[in-house]
């Protein structure tokens, strides 16, 4: 049926059979070379001395703690990034108060800033150079080349992750069926759960697969912040380098690979989202301002 | 004014200022007050050596290129991916969005491996006499690479979007394709176009992981400005690490102002539309 649909309309603008094969196979020959070789070399790279080297190279301890400190990093700083954008998601939506519109902005920078300038700053921060330094260096506390390090700068470059998916759907969904619950009695929390979560729950989950695919594969920041101690502070995307530059090829690649299954669970997982409705068309995964000056309620 | 009636006002607005704060704002403000305090003439001179300038010239040159090239190849994949069907297409729309999801370093050393003098294309280009890794060109290639989607994604649904009566109409008038395409289709894609270069020449600036494996980090030569700063810390030059840091942090605040400027007017720009 649609055949004689489409022989019926005009055919539109680039559909002449050779404007169409060429541009087809010019995108997928650049795409080919950019983004599948990368993958295949990977995986290619990874099991190039058969698959007993690859499962003795992943067994390494200092692999294993890598992947220990990757997770562990991604277990604290996800959820506390989580609540962070639940807070700031209600606060921006459902209130109105002066330099609303500057704290979102403010919300947003991290994605601007290059990971280094990130790490950098932690060090003005945390590091016996910085504001802190001294102090806490005489508390005996160690923030920096430690956990607590990788995880603060895990959560500046991830801040907007969650909050940039929920802002916009809760501000198109109003504040009406909430202010509906309270004025029947319904406690904060209990409009929260009830009324507000389940009509943000895909978005809230595809903030959180994007941020903690982010978290897991950071690496200037963290290998600011980190120090890079091997079998200590080493997350896995900085033992991939350390290995690299150690020319262990295999075990680089055998660890990177890991890294790369993660981020195709991303996608498969940013896919299924997107047919629950979550995450907006047409708005690049991480870049560009979550809010625009509309506002629902005026 | 409306009464508040919904409640956790205190609260919400208070864990997410303490986030803010903590997080966000007293790193920057570490770094800015430590650059700040180098005083206007070592400040200068840190951020106008001769090695900080030619790593400018290497990042800003490289980012633009890329950007050029994205400006092509992304345009190219968002036509494709929204006016043609063809088998495959589904899964080359969800690969798009690799180069976000894969890990910059891990990125780094693939596009290393490939391009390597003895890599897959590495060998072949090299034959052809062209060097691509430990040259500006693999650098290229990284931001090319990690900064692929913001034009992708911002180009395609404005494609969609496209009311096909335009076109129509121009058609009806006798208008070529190319003629369409660059008086009727181009003018209504370039404020996305615009939005998208912008994401993509600042991600590709401020960029990292994967450019410091594939670029040699000669420098004067192959050395970004990421990088220069990051030597700075290893070399414990704290205060030249915080000078060359603020500008890569200026230049993100110039960028992002462009970036809201454009994309604003892109949105407008299609609401009107």
């Amino acid at each position: 049926m649609s055949k004689y649909l489409r022989k019926a309309k005009p055919p539109r603008v680039g559909d002449a059979p050779a404007v169409r094969r060429s541009l087809i196979a010019f995108v997928l020959l650049v795409g080919a070379v950019l983004i599948l070789a990368p993958l295949v070399v990977i995986f290619v790279q990874a099991f190039s001395q058969g698959f007993s080297t690859f499962a003795r190279t992943i067994a390494q301890p200092d692999t294993r703690h890598a992947i220990f400190m990757t997770v562990a990093t991604a277990l604290i700083a996800v959820p506390i990034n989580t609540a962070f954008g639940i807070a700031a998601a209600w606060a921006i939506t459902k209130f109105d108060f002066p330099g609303k519109r500057l704290l979102t902005v403010v919300i947003e920078i991290p994605f601007s800033i290059s990971p280094i300038v990130a790490g950098v700053a932690y060090l003005f921060v945390y590091g016996l150079q910085g504001v802190f330094g001294p102090a806490l260096q005489a508390a005996d506390i160690k923030i920096l080349f430690a956990l607590p390090g990788i995880v603060l700068a895990s959560m500046f470059v991830t801040a907007p992750f969650v909050a940039r998916e929920l802002i916009p759907l809760m501000q198109a969904q109003g504040r009406d069926l909430e202010e509906a619950a309270t004025s029947l009695g319904a406690s904060g929390w209990r409009t929260f759960f009830s009324v507000t979560l389940p009509n943000i729950r895909w978005a809230m989950l595809y903030g959180v697969v994007l941020c903690n695919a982010r978290v897991m594969g950071e690496f200037g920041a963290v290998s600011v912040v980190s120090g890079n101690i091997r079998g200590q502070t080493n997350t896995l995307p900085l033992h991939v380098e350390l290995l690299y530059h150690d020319y262990q090829t295999v075990g680089a690649f055998a660890a990177a690979s890991i890294l790369t299954a993660l981020a195709l669970v991303t996608i498969v997982a940013k896919v299924i989202l997107e047919h629950q409705g979550a995450g907006r068309a047409g708005r690049p995964m991480l870049a560009g301002p979550a809010v625009e000056a509309k506002e629902t309620h005026q | 004014m409306r009464r508040r009636v919904l409640p956790g006002l205190t609260l919400s607005l208070g864990i997410t200022l303490l986030y803010v704060g903590l997080i966000v704002a007293l790193p920057l403000g570490a770094l800015i007050f430590k650059a700040a305090s180098l005083g206007p003439e070592d400040y200068w001179r840190i951020i106008s050596s001769g090695r900080a300038l030619a790593s400018y010239r290497v990042t800003v040159l490289s980012a633009a290129a890329a950007t050029v090239f994205n400006l092509v190849f992304g345009l190219a994949l968002a036509w494709v991916l929204v006016r043609y069907s063809f088998p495959g297409k589904r899964l080359v729309d969800a690969i798009v969005d690799l180069p976000f999801a894969l890990p910059t370093a891990v990125a780094g050393i693939a596009l290393t491996t490939l391009f390597a003098p003895n890599g897959w294309f590495g060998s072949w280009l090299s034959e052809a006499g062209i060097r691509v890794a430990y040259t500006p060109l693999g650098i290229m290639i990284a931001m090319a690479f990690t900064s692929l989607p913001f034009i992708v994604r911002t180009v395609q649904p404005v494609l969609e979007d496209l009311d096909p009566a335009l076109e129509e109409a121009a058609q009806s008038l006798g208008g070529s394709d190319v003629a369409i395409f660059r008086k009727v289709i181009l003018p209504l894609l370039v404020p996305a176009l615009l939005a998208g270069v912008s994401l993509a020449f600042a991600r590709s600036l401020g960029e990292f992981g994967a450019i410091i494996f594939i670029a040699g980090n000669q420098p004067f030569e192959t050395e970004i400005t990421a990088l220069l700063a990051f030597i700075r810390l290893e070399e414990y030059d704290y205060q030249a690490a915080a000078a060359i840091a603020s500008v890569l942090l200026i230049t993100a605040f110039a960028m992002l102002a462009v970036t809201n400027f454009l994309q604003a007017r892109a949105l407008r720009y299609t609401a009107r539309s």
